[in-house]
């Protein structure tokens, strides 16, 4: 600290630019997409699992006796594909974010700064969205490309359910970090809702396929409008009154975690 | 610039704060600080020093009290004081992954007119680590970087949560340097510390938080004065304690004999120990282990810990912090 340097202007005050909420979730999505790409275990999971494991379900589709359901090899794995990656690439790698940046009080260390908490929480989850988004594009490519999707009958559904989904998955993400003490709980935090949106949201097979009741009820986790919209938007049988209870449904979800996140959320390690 | 003219840049008063329901941290502490000033907040731990610097960081309401820093509410209207204000908490909170340009890159671009990077680092003293794993960092480091970080925005109010705990000595000189060159600036600075030397170096005013109370506060000399000083020596040989002169027309407190050894306690140094000096001039015997110490800081500081003396000194509180 020597003494020669401080002369550079020690006075006070705000000359200079001021911060605005973009630029500030930009300095946070930054550091937080330098972070991720050192923590190579979540970056693994993040980007690979969703990349390869819609391909391995192939085989299983096709044994599927999907006659009389409407739906085809491609209409069952590209939303399968889209889920797994907003499970994995944003809601689990989300989960350890904001448990981890918890834990190292570096949470409420930003909170002494001019970042609002919605920006804190947004910013975090920036990198994770886009690398969602990113990958849910390739998927649909990859999809129609080596599955023989053909192209979306109701494109603006299939939109609606991704744009859903990327909005759903960060805040059920941070209502979940509160459930875990530590970094390496949170990936234990996180995994009731993922078996429950891979069992019961159509991930691994469709609802058609399981009892009515059973279906119905599975209609309701977060996960299935989704899938429900996204499936719908390249079979173009979706109905009107579907497609609207899907979208109740998943505007419900959003509504319910923002909620609890600005009630509930943890900022500070529990003492 | 300064759209404020208030001379006081923090007031609180009869400020509250319970955790839990049933917890009570800080029990109406009422100070100020003026524009310019370096005020210390000094206390055991646990005596709610934290617990009040985060309600003037706008960290949380208030249970009860105001708390005001440039004339605002720090909690409610934050969006309007936070540009103008840099904290540094007690415990960093930085990724241990980034490294510290990456971290002060990320900080500044969440802060209003920040300094560049490099000014920073260099007002710290990190700058040949700018490149290095904030987990690699020393813990002495972490808190220069956590003060490059409260001061990035050319704050007019610094918060600084015990700064040179973890620091070694020479660590703890640079940072005073830095603060107090920083208050000559004209920045104000609100510090707490379980360092007494820090306090009596820094603080321009100081209060001393017990259980949640201001249980003396004024400048150092105020709160050292309203202390006793000490005198010991040892009796001489053939001596007894009723051979001095009577010990309260010189002044004295109380006093304490442990062995031959005798402890005096006085609110007039000057006259106690000339007295005593005459006496023995007199009577023509040395007063062996002679010790004449004016009250300290560190005294107040552990009388107030110990709970003794805690009221006599707590009436002074209102007039010299209002």
């Amino acid at each position: 600290m020597s003494g020669t340097t401080v002369t550079t202007g020690l006075g006070t005050g705000t000359s200079g630019s001021t911060t605005t909420t973009a630029g500030r979730m930009a300095a946070l999505a930054r550091a937080e997409l330098t972070l991720l790409g050192r923590t190579k275990a979540t970056l693994a999971a993040a980007v690979f699992v969703p990349l390869t494991l819609p391909f391995s379900l192939r085989s299983t589709v096709d044994q599927m006796d999907l006659k009389g359901t409407g739906l085809s090899v491609g209409s069952v794995v590209l939303p399968s594909a889209v889920g797994l990656s907003l499970l994995f690439a944003v809601y689990s790698t989300l989960v350890s974010v904001y448990a981890a940046r918890r834990e190292e009080l570096v949470l409420k260390r930003l909170r002494t700064g001019e970042l609002r908490d919605a920006e804190i929480l947004a910013g975090a989850a920036l990198p994770s969205v886009v690398i969602g988004l990113v990958q849910c594009l390739v998927l649909t490519v990859a999809c129609a490309a080596l599955l023989d999707v053909g192209a979306p009958q109701a494109p603006h559904f299939a939109v609606l359910g991704l744009l859903l989904g990327l909005a759903m998955w960060p805040p059920l993400a941070a209502v979940t970090a509160n459930f875990s003490k530590s970094v390496e709980g949170a990936q234990v935090a996180a995994m009731p809702l993922m078996l429950l949106s891979l069992l019961g949201s159509g991930t691994f097979f469709p609802l058609e396929v399981m009892p009515d009741g059973l279906a119905s009820a599975c209609e309701l986790l977060p996960l299935t409008p989704v899938i429900t919209l996204i499936r719908g938007g390249w079979t173009g049988d979706l109905g009107a009154h579907d497609a609207f209870g899907a979208l109740a449904t998943a505007v419900a979800w959003i509504v319910v975690a923002v909620f609890a996140v600005r009630r509930w959320f943890r900022w500070e390690p529990r003492r | 610039m300064n759209t404020n003219e208030h001379d006081d840049v923090i007031e609180v008063t009869d400020l509250r704060r319970v955790y839990g329901g049933d917890f009570e941290a800080v029990r109406g502490v009422t100070f100020s600080v003026g524009r310019g000033e370096l005020f210390a907040l000094l206390g055991t731990n646990g005596a709610g020093k934290t617990s009040t610097v985060e309600l003037l960081e706008g960290h949380a309401p208030p249970a009860g009290g105001r708390v005001r820093v440039l004339g605002r509410d720090p909690y409610a209207e934050r969006a309007a004081v936070r540009p103008r204000i840099g904290v540094m908490l007690q415990e960093g909170g930085f990724p241990s992954e980034l490294t510290v340009a990456e971290t002060i890159r990320m900080w500044a671009g969440c802060t209003s007119g920040a300094r560049p990077t490099a000014e920073a680092l260099d007002l710290v003293g990190l700058a040949r680590r700018s490149e290095v794993r904030v987990k690699q960092l020393s813990g002495g480091e972490k808190r220069r970087l956590d003060l490059a970080l409260a001061l990035l925005g050319r704050p007019e109010v610094l918060f600084l949560d015990e700064p040179t705990t973890g620091l070694d000595a020479e660590g703890r000189r640079s940072t005073w340097e830095l603060v107090r060159e920083l208050r000559d600036g004209g920045t104000t600075v609100l510090l707490t510390t379980h360092y007494l030397e820090e306090a009596e170096e820094l603080a321009d005013r100081l209060a001393i938080l017990h259980e949640g109370h201001i249980a003396a506060s004024g400048t150092p000399a105020e709160v050292t004065a309203s202390q006793p000083s000490r005198i010991s020596f040892e009796l001489p040989d053939g001596y007894f304690l009723g051979d001095l002169p009577p010990l309260a027309e010189l002044g004295v407190m109380d006093h304490e004999t442990t062995g031959r050894v005798i402890k005096l306690r006085t609110g007039e140094l000057q006259r106690t120990a000339t007295a005593l000096l005459l006496w023995a001039e007199r009577a023509r015997v040395e007063l062996r282990g002679l010790d004449v110490r004016s009250a300290s800081l560190e005294e107040a500081f552990l009388r107030i810990a110990r709970g003794a003396a805690a009221h006599g000194v707590g009436a002074r509180e209102r007039e010299t912090a209002a």
